[in-house]
């Protein structure tokens, strides 16, 4: 049991960094990101080949966050001088073509049989509850790390100028200050946050394949923030506890109710999300945690 | 800072907005541009601030040409544009509105903001001393921590006024200050813009209404369907039986 709440913390935490890159770029700047999986599986693949090399695991860390946030920066020059839907969509077409890179070159990431074997952390350890409760750990630390450094972009002049570019990116240019250049970077930011949740996914799942990384992965994250509250370090967190747990806890649902196969369970599962979010956005459109701009 | 606009036209499909345009300002002027909607007021400033290129023509600032400049690099060298419908940021305060305003600021720099909080914090302090002192000027002090998305009208266009004054302009193009602002800002407004142009800085200022703008400005030129038909003193200009036609058409 206390293996399966550590394995459920580290789902959650996981997830939770990939909200936080999410708040950064949605919440406190405007840009709608539906491409956050593509930085999430560079981060996890970028990981998972190097540490298959042989290369120590904290440069496999920094090299998922480094490469994510360098993947980040062309399709933010490319297209941060496009409206807002556009962008959208070149997100979203960002990730599937990671994804489709990562399914058809074999050589580099074994196409769709993926990649196994992917090493844990605190291998030493093993694979018990300690090697868990270490990961479980670090993640906190980690998690703490980024929502600080969140905290501290949001606060401070940068963090008022990509407020001002979310509420009127035209006044802001007139000001003389140049968007683009905001954007990209919080853009790189949040990517990297999403590469390091990558690599510990590669390395606490250890076996890798595509399907892993579709745009699904995306909309649970921005379905945590809207439910925790968008912008908010806080709701990041709340949302993305309640949006796993609930993920988690509705696979418990056949044992209370019988008869209902594996295969509807899924549906029935993404069905009750889908209208937890209709009524989330209908009746609380500011989330849990409130909006963060009614100080 | 002097501006001169020079044969400038701009044309949307088969439309001249913009018809052979040419304006000289001196630096420090107070100049107004006036015309009946449609007339390519907005379009004149839209091309001028960098937010339209131009088909044709050139825009001079201090003599350089500056037809090549984004946006925000003309509001750096000191020509700093407002706009029609206020662009307040609205949810930051009216005070969080001046102080993102100010420019080369030392924690706008991801690094800096781990690497040096000791200058980020003198800057914030010089530049909440800065807000300080346009807020008293433009009369917002009692505003200053409200959002700036629940001001009245008259209020936001302080506002945009106030935040132009934080890039530290040489000229100031003001789209339509007035409109929609009741009377008694509207007073309070034109003795701000009159007091800063004592100051030395220039203000070219776009109005639809007519009463507001030529008690303020001693220069002013009058644009009807793309083109500039007339300029000189207020009462000379709307004497001039062609700007009647134009502006005032069928009310006369």
């Amino acid at each position: 049991m206390e293996a399966y709440l550590a394995a459920i913390g580290i789902v959650v935490l996981i997830n939770v960094l990939l909200a936080l890159g999410l708040t950064l770029q949605y919440g406190r700047t405007g840009l709608i990101n539906f491409g956050h999986v593509g930085s999430f599986a560079i981060g996890a693949y970028a990981s998972a080949l190097l540490a298959l090399q042989g290369v120590p695991l904290v440069i496999c860390f920094i090299a998922a966050a480094v490469l994510a946030a360098l993947a980040a920066w062309p399709i933010g020059l490319i297209s941060l001088r496009l409206r807002d839907d556009y962008f959208a969509i070149v997100t979203l077409g960002f990730s599937e073509t990671v994804r489709i890179v990562i399914t058809s070159e074999r050589w580099l990431t074994n196409g769709i049989q993926g990649i196994p074997g992917v090493p844990r952390l605190y291998e030493r350890i093993g694979v018990g509850l300690p090697a868990q409760l270490a990961v479980l750990a670090t993640l906190v630390v980690v998690v703490l790390i980024a929502a600080a450094v969140i905290q501290r972009i949001a606060k401070s002049p940068f963090g008022r100028v990509i407020e001002a570019i979310r509420d009127n990116e035209e006044a802001v240019k007139a000001l003389g200050k140049d968007p683009a250049g905001f954007k990209i970077q919080v853009l790189m930011v949040g990517a990297a946050l999403a590469g390091v949740a990558g690599a510990f996914y590669a390395h606490y799942i250890t076996y890798i394949v595509p399907d892993q990384f579709g745009p699904i992965v995306t909309f649970y994250t921005w379905m945590a923030i809207i439910i925790g509250g968008v912008g908010r370090i806080s709701g990041a967190l709340v949302g993305t506890a309640i949006l796993m747990l609930f993920l988690e806890g509705s696979r418990f649902i056949k044992d209370v109710i019988p008869g209902i196969p594996e295969i509807e369970m899924a549906s029935i599962r993404l069905g009750v999300i889908g209208i937890a979010l209709i009524l989330f956005v209908t009746y609380r459109p500011q989330g849990l945690m409130g909006d963060y701009t009614r100080r | 800072m002097s501006l001169a606009v020079r044969h400038v036209s701009k044309a949307f499909g088969g439309f001249r907005a913009l018809d052979d345009v040419s304006l000289e300002l001196e630096a420090g002027a107070l100049f107004g541009v006036i015309g009946p909607n449609g007339a390519g007021k907005s379009t004149l400033f839209a091309v001028m601030s960098g937010f339209l290129p131009a088909d044709s023509g050139e825009i001079l600032l201090d003599g350089k040409d500056i037809a090549g400049l984004a946006p925000y690099s003309r509001a750096h060298s000191g020509m700093v544009r407002t706009f029609q419908v206020p662009r307040e940021f609205r949810h930051l305060t009216v005070r969080e509105n001046l102080m993102v305003s100010a420019p080369g600021q030392t924690g706008e720099n991801l690094i800096n903001l781990f690497t040096r909080p000791g200058q980020i914090r003198r800057d914030e302090d010089r530049i909440a001393g800065e807000v300080r002192s346009i807020l008293e000027f433009l009369r917002l002090t009692d505003v200053a921590d409200l959002p700036s998305g629940s001001l009245s009208g008259g209020q936001k266009k302080l506002l945009e006024l106030g935040r132009a004054l934080m890039v530290s302009p040489k000229l100031v193009l003001l789209d339509e200050p007035f409109a929609g602002v009741n009377p008694v800002l509207i007073a309070a407004l034109t003795e701000r813009i009159r007091e800063l142009n004592t100051r030395g800085i220039g203000f070219l200022i776009i109005e639809h209404d007519l009463s507001a703008l030529t008690k303020l400005v001693p220069q002013l030129a009058v644009m009807d369907r793309g083109r500039i038909i007339a300029r000189g003193a207020p009462g000379k200009v709307l004497e001039d039986p062609v700007v009647r036609e134009a502006y005032l058409g069928g009310a006369s």
